[in-house]
């Protein structure tokens, strides 16, 4: 026959780990409060896996990330100088205001008649935009020169009725790199439409 | 200080300290620093840091940094960095950035807000005796806006490193303060139980568990509260009370499976058995992976059993053993499947990982039986630390892969491009030294006219701007002057030719200043075609050294960048294997422990389900004896005459029996 007692002492109330208390962390989000309270019944770590052994990997993955991240910027300037060298470089950038509760769903940009990018956004990405993150949409190469940009966006305003918008941009390319930054302020609700800046 | 002193001393002033504060504070006048901001939004924290590594790179590498457009958000960019890798997880590199600005000659806030940081790395890495020394030397002005948050702080430093009085003056005070209330009141609570004030632990306890808010975190911190304080009075044996706390939970949160199962275990120590299956009934019906869940399994029956329905709470039995049973297998599949590399699979699959709840998803993932009851231990923070750990890797190991195959394409654009131009160049460079010659000849003769000119303005020199046809006809006048010398000629002859030499001085000076300005304008003119034209002679340099440097000086920066990707891919293999390992060993470690768990509720659900059918059947044959008895007599007083027919219990007997 099964005791009540036995259930609440020794399985239950041990589990929950009453005389282990941990700290609450205010500053994690609810995912890692979670895990923190989930702490409570998790037990200790077998004896197979010692902390020194996960600390011990954890500097050398730190180690590896840095080396990782060093040859990540030694090929970006590699790249940038073999394939987009700086006389004939041009960028385009995607940025939206913040405040804006447009919910922008797929921007094409068209460089000289030609479809240079399409992009449908992720909440994630939407969300990095409102934020005030600018998107590098396009990165290719033009001669010296005037350069016809033509974009269209399309998302949902407020009312949640699509919204399809159209823009255009001449700009001068001149002998550095050049940069556009395609701004979807006017996409909402009263907008002017999409605005263009050459930096 | 050193230059990453400064840098860091500088980011310090600014006003954030964590990655949501990294949005730019005035307008982005950078769209590079823009792009890496995008990444950290989006926590693609690698992306983020080669990216602005990248800028920085090339900020500190220009001979004018204060033109670049990064100067404008240089402080801000080098601050990001530092959060940028402690959202990767870098602790170490930042750790050092910290610490250079803590020796560095700065004012006490930046020390302060420096010193606290590094406090609260350590904090998260474990490393509680450092987070503790390093606490302690905050001292000074504070950073504006930080005094709450270093107060918590030193409140969690005091409470691991065991100083809980310490400890518990900080959460007092910080209870009162806006946004702290719940979370102060609850590790209040903590350090008065560790310190042994019950009484006061339960009231901070239960105003933590009583706090206003809608918000996630806030439920959260009410919830555990409430489920530590109840879980704490079931444990003192005041069941009642712990009732109260354990319902106050909610039902859909993280903690109502415990919560339902320490409210159902308050009933029975109160002999209410009755109302215990409320519930644990509800309980019986949720995923039976987790442990609460298994214990309710068995708790349901014995409820009832202790309710006296013995038959019911057999067959109650009857169903855990069958559920245990399944999850015997399943677990065992499960640390099969572990042991065949399926479980490190699941944990990449990239559609788990697009919501934050991922490792709570995992369960709902198809095809991944063994991540069923690794919920808990996944949760736990070194798990959570290497899981983050090998997926990194797996990210590294996908980047690096790429790259390698990048190398052999960068080398076939190299190689086709050097073919194109290497047969080209010599004609078109003959012919550029034919033209630069003859440019620099006519630089050199409009510096000399230049010069003269401007010597003019000062001697004037008329003769210097006389026609070609007034110098063709000076020339001849003298010529006549020369041929006549010597010679007799009448006057009249010498007079014309005076007032001829005479005439053209005349005109050649008193028309001076008008020639002048004109020699100022066609120089003038001059300068615009010479612009002009070495506007097109530098686009034409530059286009010369970019088609050599298309294709020239890039081997040996691949043949480095190949080899040390090489060597990186090879640690990152190795480090995948070793993280993945012990990862699978926790994971078997646990699976067992919960099989060991399982079996002993199996032998206990066996013998309650054997001790519960005799008793549902000795409860049947004495209902049946006492119904037969009470026949027997029933008949023996209508019929006093006839012969009595003996009792057959038999048929009742077997019944109960099937």
């Amino acid at each position: 026959m099964l005791k009540s007692k036995e259930f609440a002492s020794e399985s239950w109330l041990t589990k929950l780990g009453v005389r282990n208390y941990k700290v609450f962390t205010m500053s994690r989000a609810i995912c890692g409060l979670l895990c923190i309270g989930l702490q409570f019944a998790v037990p200790a770590v077998a004896e197979e896996v010692s902390r020194e052994q996960i600390k011990g990997i954890d500097e050398q993955v730190q180690e590896i990330k840095k080396d990782v991240l060093s040859i990540s910027s030694e090929l970006k300037l590699l790249e940038e100088k073999l394939l987009y060298p700086s006389n004939t470089q041009v960028s385009l950038f995607v940025s939206l205001p913040g405040k804006d509760k447009f919910r922008l769903d797929s921007v094409e940009v068209m460089l000289d008649g030609k479809a240079v990018a399409t992009h449908i956004y992720s909440f994630k990405e939407l969300e990095a935009l409102q934020a005030g993150g600018m998107q590098r949409i396009y990165t290719g190469n033009v001669q010296t020169g005037e350069h016809l940009l033509k974009v269209g966006s399309i998302g949902k305003g407020a009312d949640g009725k699509e919204r399809r918008q159209t823009g255009e941009y001449r700009f001068k390319k001149g002998i550095g790199p050049g940069l556009v930054e395609i701004n979807l302020a006017g996409a909402g609700e009263g907008g002017n439409g999409i605005g263009f800046k050459d930096w | 200080m050193t230059g990453k002193t400064l840098r860091l001393v500088a980011l310090l002033l600014a006003s954030g300290s964590t990655l949501a504060n990294a949005a730019p504070s005035v307008e982005l006048k950078d769209p590079y620093f823009g792009e890496a901001l995008y990444y950290a939004y989006q926590q693609r924290h690698f992306d983020a840091i080669s990216r602005l590594d990248t800028e920085l790179v090339q900020y500190h590498g220009v001979d004018e940094p204060l033109l670049d457009s990064l100067n404008y958000h240089i402080n801000q960019a080098e601050f990001s960095v530092g959060d940028f890798e402690l959202g990767y997880r870098m602790h170490q590199r930042a750790g050092r950035a910290i610490s250079a600005v803590i020796e560095g000659n700065v004012p006490p806030a930046v020390r302060n807000e420096a010193i606290y940081r590094l406090a609260r790395l350590l904090f998260q890495t474990q490393d509680y005796a450092n987070a503790l020394h390093a606490i302690e030397r905050i001292k000074g002005e504070l950073p504006p806006g930080m005094e709450n948050p270093i107060a918590f702080l030193k409140g969690q430093i005091y409470l691991v490193n065991g100083r809980f009085s310490d400890a518990e003056q900080i959460f007092a005070a910080l209870e009162g303060r806006s946004g702290y209330q719940g979370f102060a009141a609850y590790n209040r609570g903590v350090t008065l139980f560790a310190l042994g004030r019950d009484a006061k632990a339960a009231e901070a306890m239960d105003r933590a568990g009583g706090v206003a808010g809608n918000e996630r975190e806030t439920e959260a911190i009410r919830d555990k509260a409430n489920l530590v304080l109840g879980s704490r009075l079931l444990e003192k044996g005041e069941a009642q009370l712990a009732g109260k706390y354990l319902e106050r939970v909610r039902l859909d949160g993280p903690f109502s499976n415990r919560a339902l199962l320490g409210a159902g275990w308050a009933d029975i120590k109160r002999d209410d058995f009755k109302h215990a299956l409320v519930p644990w009934s509800l309980l019986f019906k949720r995923n039976v992976t987790d442990p609460a869940v298994q214990e309710a399994l068995l708790g349901v029956p014995h409820a009832y059993a202790q309710l006296g329905l013995y038959g019911k709470s057999a067959l109650l039995y009857g169903s855990a053993l069958d559920k245990i049973g399944s999850e015997l297998d399943k677990l065992d599949a499960s640390i099969d499947s572990i042991r065949q590399g399926r479980f490190m699979q699941a944990l990449v699959r990239e559609e788990g990982r697009e919501n934050k709840d991922w490792v709570i998803r995992l369960r709902e993932l198809p095809q991944t039986p063994e991540t069923f009851y690794l919920m808990e231990l996944m949760a736990s923070n070194d798990f959570q630390t290497m899981l983050q750990n090998y997926l990194d890797l797996e990210d590294l190991r996908i980047r690096l892969a790429s790259w390698s195959t990048d190398y052999a394409a960068y080398n076939d654009i190299i190689e086709l491009r050097r073919r194109y131009y290497e047969p080209l160049l010599p004609t078109i460079d003959a012919q550029f030294r034919k033209l630069d010659s003859v440019i620099r000849l006519r630089m050199e003769q409009r510096e000399r006219l230049d010069k003269k000119l401007n010597k003019m303005l000062v001697a004037p020199q008329p003769e210097f701007l006389a026609t070609a046809q007034e110098r063709i006809s000076k020339e001849r006048i003298d010529a006549l002057e020369k041929s006549l010398k010597g010679k007799r000629v009448d006057a009249d002859t010498l007079h014309r030719v005076a007032r001829l030499k005479g005439a053209i001085l005349w005109n050649i000076t008193t028309n001076y200043q008008t020639r002048l300005s004109e020699a100022f304008e066609h120089l003038a003119a001059l300068d615009k075609d010479i612009a002009a034209l070495q506007v097109t002679y530098a686009a034409f340099v530059r286009t010369r050294q970019a088609a050599t440097q298309s294709y020239q000086g890039y081997d040996e920066p691949i043949r480095r960048l190949a080899l040390k990707t090489d060597n990186a891919l090879a640690t990152v293999n190795t480090l995948m294997a070793r993280q993945g390992h012990l990862l699978e060993v926790m994971a078997v470690n646990e699976l067992v422990r919960r099989r060991q768990k399982l079996e002993e509720y199996q032998v206990q659900a066996r013998f309650a389900l054997a001790e519960n059918y005799d008793r549902a059947s000795k409860a049947k044959t004495q209902e049946e004896t006492l119904r037969l008895n009470e026949a027997q007599q029933k008949a023996a007083a209508n019929a006093p005459a006839t012969e009595q027919p003996a009792a057959q219990p038999a048929p009742a007997m077997e019944q109960e029996t099937k």
